[in-house]
């Protein structure tokens, strides 16, 4: 699979830097300020602290003008830093959109006079297209907008959307009918029918997605905004009432009161500043993350739902087993060698182009060494709904294979009977998750084919990483209960549902949602849309139905069902980086509080000093390092926030335990170490 | 009584874990409605008394009703104990002819009673008519504390419910409560402390001749009531001599019980448990220790058992527990220091300045820890003359918001809060949006937890410096300086948390801090009654998640760890400044010298 380039960047590429540090600068407007209400207060607090250290230079009544300037000049730079932060997260999703943009050229459509191949067209632009006009494309046409296809059969070039370059098919009917705007009809023809109003196509949906411009807040990104604020408020109430406090302490004391630059060093350095600066490029870098794994996610919402799941439906095929059955053994008829079965099974297979077919030749040439023939006055009988067999006409050999039911008719026609050993056998291998086909040369039965479905390696421990994690699977298949159950038990699936209709899929995921539980499941076709739309998360395929991809919360440009299993990660990791990181930001004010408290207060009560527990240089070196921390923290962090934490399928309580450990305990620990290292630069430097 | 500081505490919580336990299965039974339901006189007993109140328990309230009738039920609390105390001196049982109170000083009171506060600005015997006393307080001592109750089980039915529009009848709520678990509970606790010689009279005071004769001075006050002024602008003052004392008595046995037991803390006496008719004996002292935090403890139990799964309720009460224990033990050891002034004088031993000798250090330090643990304010010393710091524990657990143990039903919701809180912080780190006993935390509960942390600090801080600026604030102040600077702190960071014990030193029976404390008391309480429903019915009607290996364990030691860091990082981060100015700053200043 060859990705777009755009795709895997690198986390600072100097062609990001460029555009973001532009950016971040453009952001320090208190427009661009306003709608992230932490920085705001920390954008008022530098104006405040600027506009002190600027009078304090003409006027010498006011105290320290170097100090209350150096002061504004990081708290200057922790705005920046946060603009930095979100202009480099947002700028990724710049370039994937340039990207896609390019995709999304105006064309001209041949738009049909009426809705059949053959009627003459008249040249539409494409973004004139409305809902429910008919077009004709043709070989090296570009789709003009999303639409159904209605009629003809195409090859599809859709690398502009997919980054996947191997054409697929698109024909009328069926799941494969949607075809996307920007994408390119390679051969022959195919009329579609437009389903997307201009400008809101999946292509323009796509744009805007990754470019985060309609990227709006996610429910649990505004809870812990609300949080933020609230926490703001409370410093702020804390900080203001400082003053009257330390006027009156001061009064009494007979020293001086703390001035008001030291109270904006000591909000800033309380209010959470830390999170509040990454909380959105870590909502983004997420968004990105999940189209890295070719997931487009329709929102935010959908990714921080798909932390949430705890019950996966995963369809069987191509998810847990590998995309068909295949043949794992051959087991002769009484008085027949398993050479003669394999032989005939072989030449009866080697016209079959289908992949049990296939298998079959396979398993012949690994066990016997059979190896194909050419075939001459072969003639070839295709399966048949009605007679539920295949084979081989050569001269006097008449080979079938299919269900033991038809076969069993089938010699019984000629005069032939099926042998007991065979019948039981049939029964064993169904029995055990299999199935078996039988194969006959004439009235005469040779023996039986076990085809087995393959689980893929390495997802039964998948599984069980999942279920440690607390997240249950559960397998939906078409197969009767007993094949069923064998294969969930090869895969090592927690429940699976069998002979599943789209009525019993909806119905399950209402049960599980009523029982507590958070579903996702992958789907594609038309009858999978009501289920789609019912579960919490929903991966549609890209290859699927425009209904599915419309009731789905997002798409699987790579149409790989295991994606799911990503999905679930990328959603896991977002969370937990939002997390770690506000803990980490609230634990910081502690050490911050150990610093700044007696530093603030020195002039008044000296004997604070002794909660100086870092030996600061001096109260304004003290002061000022917190600043510096508090800044140069939020840079330290902006990988993190994008790349995300490192994620381990582990239980819910070991990750507690451990991130606690790293980001509770961390954070409140990391910041008495820098501080104490600024401090000791800043006291080199003779600027403290 | 032993003196060592551990075994006390430890005699203590096994005593009060042993008997919280069945009340906590008790209130479960009481609440749900299983005892009205096996007793049809009960049921009848309570219909009786809705009928009373013109309402029925038919139904199921949703959270704006719930809160309705519950400051409608305490606008009436205020309106009625105000009255009491405005007219007591046309109103019968007032043996000792009290005259009305001053306009200010009963509103301070109505709002102090009814909002579980039990700040008093007055003292007692000398306000009060009996009347006012078992009619208005003592009344009030109950309703509030069903009140907290109500609220508490309203909430913990926000998180049992699912998909439920309902938190259930207030007034049902409010009469069972009342009925059958504050009363019966009083009554008993009345009569060990009426066994140990604690009055139960309704006769006025006693007068008794003393051994000796008591010489005194008194300002002299011209015809307008103005004090005269002596050459120096000193007062001129009048030698009085008695040979004769009065002693107040009334019902003080029935009234000490809800104060304890509701977590009320208003003391009959200006003297409140220090006082030898409210608190004779050693005995006396453990029962009214274990009455505070009888129901707090046991409604942690009843949490849990409503919510299904009792580890909740004990990781909840672990953490109560570790809060508690680290700050008896810093009470405790700043204490024990001598005081290094009175070293100087050649006095050795532990500070006992302000402790009752009674009970000596170790019980009055157990006391005060305990008092201010649970919104209280009951005190058995006085914390204005503890140690700085011994003086700073009790302040500093007020200011966590009484949520160790906390006030009856107040100290549940607000730990409860603060869960949702550790919760939302940490339980992101797992890779889920954040839920609490399988209710995911949204945005609108996050406003509604985000109005409750905002409330209080607001209140203490915005009060305290409102006090410090204005000279009728400063005026009460009798100790300049750091100390007078924890005087006001203590005063509004009590009003606020509704503790309502005082730090005393500070004169707030005037129109300014009777008026601001009032309004600190109110919002301290509704400001976080209201939004705490608000939660409930948000809670109440999301569905109950499933629990799996990929839920955060909320019932475990980590959990434990990280709702005490919670408490300590957002409930004490806003005061550590004004703290360092206060206690802190005394400390160092005391230790290291001036």
């Amino acid at each position: 699979m060859s990705h777009a380039s755009t795709r895997a960047l690198p986390m600072f590429d100097a062609a990001l830097l460029k555009p973001a540090l532009a950016e971040s600068i453009k952001r320090l407007s208190p427009r661009a300020q306003w709608s992230n209400p932490v920085m705001f207060v920390v954008w008022i607090g530098s104006v405040l602290t600027t506009v002190l250290g600027l009078t304090a230079l003409h006027d010498h009544r006011l105290p320290a003008p170097a100090f209350t300037l150096a002061v504004a000049a990081w708290l200057w730079l922790t705005v920046w830093f946060a603009n930095l932060a979100e202009a480099l997260a947002e700028g990724r999703g710049k370039a994937q959109a340039a990207a896609l943009r390019s995709a999304k050229k105006r064309v001209y459509a041949k738009q049909l006079q009426e809705p059949r191949h053959g009627s003459s067209w008249l040249p539409v632009p494409s973004d004139e297209l409305i809902t429910g006009r008919v077009v004709l494309v043709e070989a090296g046409d570009t789709v003009p907008a999303d639409g159904e296809v209605i009629e003809g059969v195409a090859s599809v070039d859709e690398s502009a959307i997919t980054g996947e370059s191997a054409p697929v098919i698109r024909e009328s009917g069926g799941d494969r009918s949607a075809v996307t705007g920007g994408t390119r009809v390679l051969s022959d023809w195919i009329v579609v029918r437009v389903t997307a109003k201009p400008g809101e196509a999946f292509l323009d949906r796509m744009i805007a997605m990754v470019e985060g411009a309609k990227r709006s807040r996610t429910p649990n990104e505004i809870a812990l905004t609300i949080l933020l604020v609230a926490l703001t408020l409370v410093f702020l109430v804390v900080c203001v009432t400082l003053l009257p406090f330390s006027l009156y302490s001061a009064q009494a004391a007979g020293g001086g009161a703390v001035s008001v630059p030291v109270l904006v060093a000591l909000l800033v350095c309380l209010i959470p500043t830390t999170i509040g600066a990454l909380l959105s490029a870590i909502g983004i870098a997420g968004m990105s993350r999940m189209l890295r794994a070719n997931v487009l996610a329709m929102s935010g919402r959908a990714v921080e739902a798909a932390g949430d799941v705890d019950v996966l439906l995963l369809d069987k095929t191509g998810t847990i087993t590998l995309g068909n059955r295949q043949a794992t053994a051959f087991h002769p008829a009484p008085g027949v060698t398993a050479q003669q079965l394999a032989e005939a099974a072989q030449l009866s297979s080697l016209p079959d182009e289908t992949p049990e077919g296939r298998s079959i030749v396979v398993l012949a040439k690994q066990q016997y060494n059979l190896r194909g023939r050419e075939l001459h006055d072969v003639h070839f009988v295709p399966f048949s709904a009605r007679t539920r067999m295949s084979g081989v006409d050569d001269g006097a050999r008449h080979i079938r294979k299919g269900a033991a039911e038809a076969i069993a008719s089938h010699v019984a026609e000629q005069g032939g009977r099926m042998p007991d050993a065979v019948r039981e056998r049939v029964g064993n291998i169904a029995r055990a998750g299999g199935t078996p086909l039988v194969v006959a040369d004439g009235a005469r039965v040779l023996g039986t084919i076990e085809l087995k479905d393959i689980v893929k390696g390495g997802i039964k421990e998948r599984f069980g990483e999942l279920r440690r994690m607390g997240i249950r699977t559960v397998m939906i298949t078409g197969d009767n209960p007993l094949t069923a159950a064998a294969i969930a038990a090869e895969a090592g699936v927690d429940d699976f549902l069998a002979e599943a209709t789209p009525e019993d899929k909806l119905a399950l995921i209402r049960q599980h949602q009523s029982e507590g539980h958070l579903v996702a499941m992958t789907g594609d076709g038309t009858n999978d849309a009501p289920a789609l739309a019912q579960a919490d998360v929903a991966v549609a395929m890209n290859s699927g139905t425009s209904a599915a991809k419309e009731a789905g919360n997002m798409v699987d440009l790579d149409s790989n069902p295991t994606k799911l299993l990503e999905v679930v990660e990328v959603g896991k990791q977002m969370l937990m980086t939002r997390g770690s990181l506000t803990t980490f930001s609230i634990a910081n004010d502690v050490a911050k509080y150990f610093a700044i408290i007696p530093a603030a207060f020195a002039a008044t009560y000296p004997q604070l000093r002794a909660l100086d527990v870092m030996h600061l240089h001096s109260p304004q070196s003290a002061i000022l390092s917190a600043v510096v921390f508090n800044a140069l923290i939020i840079v330290l962090l902006i990988p993190l926030a994008l790349k995300g934490v490192a994620y381990r399928a582990r239980p819910a309580a070991q990750l507690l335990r451990r991130n606690l450990l790293v980001y509770g305990l961390g954070g409140l620990v990391a910041p008495f170490l820098g501080i104490k290292l600024i401090d000791l630069a800043l006291t080199a430097l003779h600027l403290g | 009584m032993n003196a060592d500081p551990w075994f006390q505490m430890a005699l203590y919580l096994v005593v009060l874990l042993l008997l919280a336990w069945p009340l906590g299965r008790w209130i479960d039974g009481v609440l749900s409605g299983r005892l009205s339901r096996r007793w049809r006189w009960v049921d009848k007993t309570e219909g009786m008394f809705l009928r009373l109140a013109g309402t029925n328990a038919n139904e199921d309230m949703p959270w704006w009703r719930y809160a309705f009738a519950i400051i409608v039920f305490n606008l009436i609390g205020v309106l009625v104990v105000y009255a009491l105390q405005r007219l007591q001196q046309w109103l019968p049982v007032n043996p000792t002819q009290m005259g009305a109170v001053s306009p200010d000083s009963s509103f301070n009171t109505a709002v102090s009673f009814t909002t579980n506060t039990n700040w008093q600005g007055y003292g007692g015997e000398t306000t009060m008519s009996h009347l006012t006393q078992m009619a208005g307080l003592a009344v009030q001592n109950f309703l509030s504390a069903a009140t907290g109750i109500v609220v508490a089980i309203a909430l913990i039915r926000g998180f049992a419910r699912g998909r439920a529009e309902g938190l259930g009848n207030a007034w049902l709520d409010l009469v069972r409560t009342t009925l059958w678990i504050l009363l019966p509970l009083s009554c008993v606790i009345a009569l060990i402390l009426a066994s140990q010689g604690v009055p139960q009279t309704l006769a006025g005071s006693a007068t008794i001749r003393t051994l000796q004769a008591t010489h005194y001075q008194v300002p002299l006050k011209d015809a307008s009531g103005h004090a005269m002024l002596d050459a120096r602008g000193a007062p001129r003052m009048q030698e009085m001599t008695t040979t004769t004392q009065r002693i107040a008595l009334g019902p003080v046995a029935s009234q000490e019980a809800i104060k304890e037991l509701g977590t009320n803390g208003g003391g009959f006496f200006n003297a409140n448990s220090a006082h030898p008719f409210e608190n004779p004996s050693p005995l006396t002292n453990f029962v009214e220790m274990l009455a505070i935090f009888l129901i707090p403890a046991a409604l942690v139990f009843t949490f849990g058992r409503m919510v299904g799964d009792r580890r909740q309720g004990i990781a909840v009460l672990a953490a109560m527990t570790i809060l508690f224990v680290a700050l008896y033990a810093g009470g405790v050891v700043a204490q024990s220091q001598p005081n290094p002034l009175i070293a100087h004088l050649g006095v050795s031993g532990p500070s006992m300045e302000g402790i009752e000798t009674r009970f000596g250090t170790v019980a009055s330090m157990l006391f005060a820890t305990i008092t201010t643990s649970a919104s209280c304010g009951a005190v058995n010393a006085m914390h204005d003359s503890l140690m700085p710091l011994a003086g700073g524990a009790p302040l500093f657990l007020i200011q966590l918001g009484e949520v160790v143990f906390g006030g009856v039903g107040s100290g549940l919701y607000g730990m409860l809060i603060f869960a949702v809180l550790a919760v939302f912080i940490a339980g992101l780190m797992i890779g889920r949006t954040p839920e609490y006993l399988g209710k995911k935390i949204g945005m609108y509960e996050m406003k509604m937890v985000a109005i409750t942390i905002l409330a209080v600090p607001l209140l203490v801080l915005a009060g305290t410096a409102i006090a410090v600026l204005a000279q009728a604030g400063r005026a009460g102040v009798l100790n300049p300086g750091a100390h007078g600077f924890s005087e006001m702190l203590y005063a509004f960071s009590s009003a606020a948390n509704n503790n309502g014990s005082a730090f005393a030193g500070l004169s707030v029976d005037t129109p300014f801090y009777n008026v601001l404390l009032a309004i600190a008391m109110w919002f301290g309480r509704f400001l976080i009654i209201v939004p705490v429903l608000a939660l409930a019915g948000g809670l109440a009607r999301k569905p109950r998640l499933a629990v799996s290996a990929g839920t955060m364990p909320t019932h475990g030691p980590l959990f434990v760890i990280l709702l005490i860091g919670a408490v300590l990082l957002v409930g004490a981060l806003n005061y550590v400044p004004a703290l360092a100015l206060g206690p802190v700053v005394e400390h160092l200043m005391l230790f290291h010298g001036h």
